[in-house]
């Protein structure tokens, strides 16, 4: 039975454990950083609450692969090239702000395209400077791009690792391009030294704390996005689609529009997470582009367990606090070969990554009973031949 | 072309020809099928049952020859898979494709008969005539025990039935089964004798199978195909005892 839009059928017991989770964890960071002194045991630096609004961003970036990998089997493996493109739009609009208080002090011209001896604004730089329009370029040229290329990949059919290697080309091709000086980005050093956000401190405690808790409202409401999705018929479809492709198609569903919209929802959370992402890193730059940046949000999601959300986002959580941790100390040289071995070691021991396991032990322990009875049902429902009922069909 | 238009049969078939690097898989192959009529297809392996299937539901487009549907209303070889389904033409496949992570009961509800789009998909709520329609099928499957069963730990006999039932829950004029007692025991294939003849009460069918008994226990027209032409068309009786039929079945 599916309802309309009953809460229940959004918050199932693990989506209200998360929300409540997240809601506590929201509310918890900002608290302890600005209500406790400096030198209290529980205080949380500004660097960490910094360090957290990142892993939150990364957070979303990997629900909405797990959107579109977990439930439709789209492996996409150049997500990471939305997360940017959302990211460059707040970049773009950060660098406005900046004015005259550059190194060039001009009060129009971004600082390096005064280096670059630029006359004048490009075009396509217009608008940037309210706040409104960037908000706006955030969700579209993501979503646009998704559009575009999911059209033209979807009604030609390419699935499977074939459209995984599109997806990374995609995301190689944007970077070359980014990297360019004259594409009007900033070229290798990408777009940096924000100085204000909606006329508060980039910098600032208050702001980052906000920023945190902005961050952690936009992953719940992308996280009852993603609920209602996979929790209605469409959902249902998506995975009948992640299944059995041809046979989807055999019952009468337009797979390829039902791909499109996933996929396009799913690179507009992208854009969102890049957007948010940019002002607390303060950087956003043509590496962001990077093909392994798109594989390691991937691996997050595969440790985290797709096809569950909540999985995605504690995969982000954790591999993201082991790559802090690890790349921090003595280990540092050592993190690739763990971030590999680590994908080998969930690939091969926990393939349902972490959330995915316990909800299969967790619904193990409800079916072991449960199959026994079917069984014995069964047993009654074939023993004889006799003729079928009347209704077959009318 | 133009007899095509005036044709009173559901299917049309007329000419077709496909061709796979060289190997022509459909020859020439011409058959109607009437409204309402049940019609068992048999042959050898690679006489062209399956292809014929691929082409009728627009898996695979005919290099030449008309396929109509609906007294010639529609030229099937210009439509796709999703087109010719919304026409009401359901398929049974030979390996039987279920949607293994839904319950038995979900599998029932992506096939009955609705808007397919996004958007109602989207905002799609159960009705109670639905619901009503879902345990009517469960019934006459008799499934109705399994409904809360994840597809993937049935059987293969319950995966062939659960196919049938989806077919039925779309509702199609026209249904294709591929081999549908492939891996039954004798009971079951007779059970699925009978579902058969009690969905021909209502709609059109053609199936494709191997086994003789089942087809004798259908006894209905038969057409037999060998290298992508019909060889034989007539009763079991008949084809069974034409010479040609003998030759191609069991060698020289």
């Amino acid at each position: 039975m599916i309802k309309a839009f009953p809460l229940t059928r959004l918050l199932d017991r693990s989506a209200a454990v998360f929300l409540v989770l997240l809601g506590a964890f929201a509310i918890a960071i900002p608290a302890l950083n600005l209500l406790t002194p400096d030198d209290a045991a529980l205080h949380v630096s500004t660097y960490l609450v910094a360090l957290f609004g990142k892993y939150v961003c990364y957070a979303m970036l990997a629900l909405s692969i797990d959107l579109i990998w977990g439930y439709a089997g789209i492996l996409s493996l150049g997500h990471g090239a939305f997360f940017a493109l959302g990211g460059y739009a707040m970049g773009m609009y950060l660098m406005r702000q900046i004015g005259a208080r550059g190194v060039y002090a001009n009060p129009i011209l971004p600082d390096f395209m005064v280096f670059l001896n630029w006359p004048e604004l490009p075009v396509y730089w217009y608008g940037f400077n309210y706040f409104v329009y960037a908000a706006l370029m955030v969700v579209l040229v993501p979503g646009l791009l998704a559009f575009v290329f999911g059209w033209f990949a979807f009604r030609s059919r390419v699935t499977g690792v074939y459209l995984s290697i599109i997806t990374q080309a995609m995301t190689f091709a944007l970077m070359l391009g980014f990297f360019r000086n004259n594409f009007g980005f900033g070229g290798n050093n990408g777009l940096t030294d924000f100085k204000d956000i909606l006329g508060f401190n980039v910098q600032a405690e208050g702001t980052r704390n906000a920023l945190l808790f902005i961050s952690c409202v936009a992953l719940a409401v992308s996280f009852l996005i993603c609920r209602a999705i996979v929790s209605s018929k469409f959902g249902k479809v998506l995975i009948a689609i992640r299944d059995a492709e041809a046979r989807t198609r055999f019952l009468g569903y337009r797979v390829e529009a039902y791909k499109l919209f996933v996929f396009t929802l799913s690179a507009c959370m992208a854009g969102v997470a890049g957007a948010l992402y940019v002002p607390q890193v303060g950087i956003i730059n043509p590496s962001e582009f990077a093909p392994g940046n798109s594989i390691e949000a991937v691996i997050w999601v595969a440790v985290g367990g797709r096809g569950t959300l909540t999985g995605a986002v504690l995969g982000a959580f954790v591999v993201n606090y082991a790559k802090t941790f690890f790349t921090s100390g003595v280990l540092a040289p050592y993190w690739l070969f763990m971030l590999g071995s680590l994908f080998v070691a969930v690939t091969l021991l926990l393939p349902r990554g972490i959330v995915g396991t316990y909800e299969f032990w967790r619904a193990g322990r409800h079916e072991r009973s449960a199959a026994a009875l079917s069984a014995a049902a069964e047993d009654g429902v074939q023993v004889e031949a006799t003729p079928p009922a009347r209704q077959a069909a009318e | 072309m133009v007899e095509a238009k005036t044709t009173s049969s559901l299917l049309y078939l007329d000419g077709i020809t496909v061709s796979f690097d060289g190997f022509r898989a459909l020859n020439e192959l011409s058959f109607i099928i009437e409204p309402g009529e049940m019609r068992a297809i048999i042959g050898p392996n690679g006489a062209g049952k399956t292809t014929m299937m691929d082409v009728v539901t627009g898996k695979t487009r005919p290099d030449s020859g008309d396929v109509y549907f609906q007294q010639g209303r529609h030229d099937l070889s210009m439509l796709d898979e999703t087109q010719i389904a919304e026409l009401g033409v359901g398929r049974k496949f030979q390996k039987p494709t279920v949607f293994e992570m839904h319950t038995v009961e979900d599998n029932l509800l992506l096939a009955l008969k609705n808007d397919r789009r996004v958007r109602s998909t989207l905002l799609w709520s159960s009705t109670a005539p639905q619901e009503q329609r879902i345990d009517e099928i469960l019934e006459t499957v008799r499934m109705t025990a399994l409904r809360k069963r994840v597809a993937g730990s049935l059987s293969h006999g319950q995966k062939q039935w659960l196919e049938i039932g989806m077919l039925l829950a779309q509702e199609p004029q026209l249904l294709l089964v591929d081999e549908p007692v492939a891996g039954m025991t004798d009971a079951e294939t007779h059970q699925t004798a009978e579902l058969l003849k009690e969905i021909n009460k209502t709609k059109t069918v053609v199936v494709v199978e191997h086994d003789m008994t089942f087809v004798r226990e259908l006894g209905v027209k038969v057409t037999c195909l060998h290298e992508g032409s019909v060889l034989a068309e007539g009763t079991i009786d008949q084809v069974s005892s034409n010479d040609r039929v003998v030759e191609v079945y069991l060698g020289r």
